[in-house]
């Protein structure tokens, strides 16, 4: 089953006709992948081939990640259960357009500033309460997860928002592997602090507290879609988008998928979180995509979908939860998601 | 006259071009497909920084001449604040275009609430009297009152700082910046009634 692939602005292309012919060519590579695709207990049909197909311009960098990802890389197949048939974000905003203080605040120092970032070996920190804390290395923490490729909607607080289709596998499964105790109300994650590596954080003018941190309540955590990825458009994490493990919880604004994690930490109580800190009126612990709520400076009723051709914005409603509501509504229910934003 | 008038000419044109240059290199990328993920914010984001560059510069233009003795910048003052005042509208422009695509509902939206869109909007209104009566004939014409009606320039400045002050999101350190040189600018002035 081929199918076509959109890609913004440029017309619908065979994935066949767009990628490395060597791939295609690597029959083992594909057997053992579709041997795992009918292995993966996920409804609807994963098709490789789309998953594989990804139109990435032959000019930009593809990021491998290490090798012992390779396989894991290969063998990923598509939720499309999960996963929005909305037009993907061209590789090329994807890897160049976002924010990641660390390297700076511009959306295009990411991806100015971070490519020498090392991101393997790799550790995590699990602590708190747990029955199995310890120092991981990020290979061991992978090892029992096979890989899904989901199409996720990502709406950044400043009212722009990409289709971007990540690599990973549920939060839920990995925090189930380490045994959180009754105690457990809340998972924090930190981002890595290192001045040497990340000039964002060597800055006197920012007003954000390194390490960046953020959090999720445990029904939040435990939720289907809150995704930990590893890569996107088929390929590794690029380091300007958070490798080498990141969250993703796409009915969330993009602030609480915290990139580059080093620590996840199960507390009892709220864990602080960054921009919650260095704003408390504009920036909550729930964060949840909310047309209604504005931001104090301005409206979060409808966002720009990147990519936005200059004569015709492409300005789109927000949707409550980002289009998630379905799924999710139902962890806040009788909460007053004005009080608490 | 004559004399002096290549030396005057030269200096014109380094200037003209000059200040033109940002958005020679805008129209530049732009049309080699060269601003990024999302040009139309850039776009807006250069025009109006450079908006409030020009702004300083016009204001820098007196102190400079009064603390230097350069009397000869006088003369470009006016195409300073010209270049301010366009760089302004074609920023608004591009912010009504390339962001909001006209429409009306939403700029209603983000003039009732986004108040650094407020105080960006009464900030170019103030610069439009300023623009209109540049020429020397309006300057002679309106004689005394001229001075008067520029002094607009002073809350105008102000106006763009807290627009862009009110963009900060973590780091402040252009926003600092500017703010530190308004405050020479217009303290420099202050400074200079005093002790007159």
């Amino acid at each position: 089953m081929v199918k076509r692939y959109k890609s913004g602005g440029s017309q619908p292309v065979l994935p066949s006709e767009i990628t490395p012919e060597s791939v295609y060519r690597d029959r083992r590579r594909f057997m053992q992948a579709a041997l795992s695709v009918a292995a993966l207990p996920v409804v609807g049909l994963p098709s490789l081939t789309e998953a594989a197909g990804y139109d990435i311009p032959a000019d930009l960098p593809r990021y491998k990640g290490p090798d012992w990802l390779q396989p894991k890389l290969a063998e990923a197949g598509r939720n499309a259960e999960l996963s929005t048939r909305e037009t993907l974000a061209p590789y090329y905003n994807v890897i160049t357009h976002n924010n990641f203080y660390e390297f700076g605040t511009d959306k295009r120092d990411p991806v100015r500033n971070a490519q020498e970032f090392k991101t393997d070996p790799w550790m995590v920190e699990i602590s708190g309460e747990v029955a199995k804390p310890g120092n991981y290395h990020l290979e061991d923490i992978l090892a029992p997860h096979a890989l899904e490729d989901r199409v996720y909607r990502l709406r950044c607080v400043e009212a722009w928002s990409m289709v971007i289709p990540w690599l990973g596998f549920p939060l839920a499964d990995l925090i189930k592997r380490f045994e959180p105790t009754s105690k457990a109300k809340y998972v924090q994650f930190t981002t890595l602090l290192d001045k040497e590596q990340m000039p964002g954080q060597r800055g006197f003018f920012s007003t954000i507290k390194w390490p960046y941190v953020e959090g999720l309540r445990m029904d939040e955590a435990m939720h289907p879609l809150t995704l930990m990825a590893v890569g996107l458009y088929g390929n590794a994490l690029p380091p300007q988008n958070g490798a080498p493990l990141r969250l993703v919880v796409p009915w969330k604004y993009g602030f609480k998928s915290i990139k580059s994690i080093v620590r996840i930490h199960f507390s009892e109580t709220m864990p602080a979180t960054s921009w919650n800190m260095t704003a408390p009126d504009e920036y909550g612990f729930y964060a949840n995509v909310n047309p209604e709520v504005d931001h104090p400076r301005w409206s979060q009723a409808t966002e720009r979908r990147l990519p936005s051709s200059l004569l015709t914005p492409n300005i789109i409603d927000t949707l409550p939860f980002n289009g998630y509501a379905d799924q999710v509504a139902h962890l806040y229910k009788g909460m007053d998601l004005t009080q608490w934003f | 006259m004559v004399s002096v008038a290549p030396m005057r000419l030269f200096r014109w044109w380094l200037f003209f071009l000059l200040l033109l240059l940002p958005l020679g290199m805008l129209v530049e990328g732009l049309l080699t497909n060269d601003l990024g993920a999302d040009p139309a914010k850039y776009i807006v984001k250069e025009l109006g920084f450079w908006a409030l560059c020009w702004l300083w510069l016009t204001l820098a233009v007196t102190p400079l001449r009064k603390f230097f003795g350069w009397r000869w910048l006088m003369a470009y003052r006016r195409m300073f604040g010209l270049y301010a005042f366009f760089y302004a509208v074609l920023h608004l422009l591009a912010f009504a275009t390339f962001l909001l695509g006209w429409r009306w509902d939403m700029l209603m939206t983000e003039l009732t609430k986004r108040p650094y869109i407020v105080m960006g909007s009464l900030a170019l209104l103030l610069l439009l009297p300023l623009a209109v009566t540049s020429t020397q004939k309006m300057q002679r014409r309106l004689g005394r009152r001229w001075k008067k009606l520029h002094l607009l320039i002073y809350p105008a400045s102000l106006l763009v700082l807290f627009h862009f002050v009110w963009q900060i999101r973590s780091d402040f350190f252009q926003q600092l910046i500017f703010a530190i040189l308004l405050a020479i600018l217009l303290g420099y002035r202050l400074y200079l009634k005093r002790r007159s």
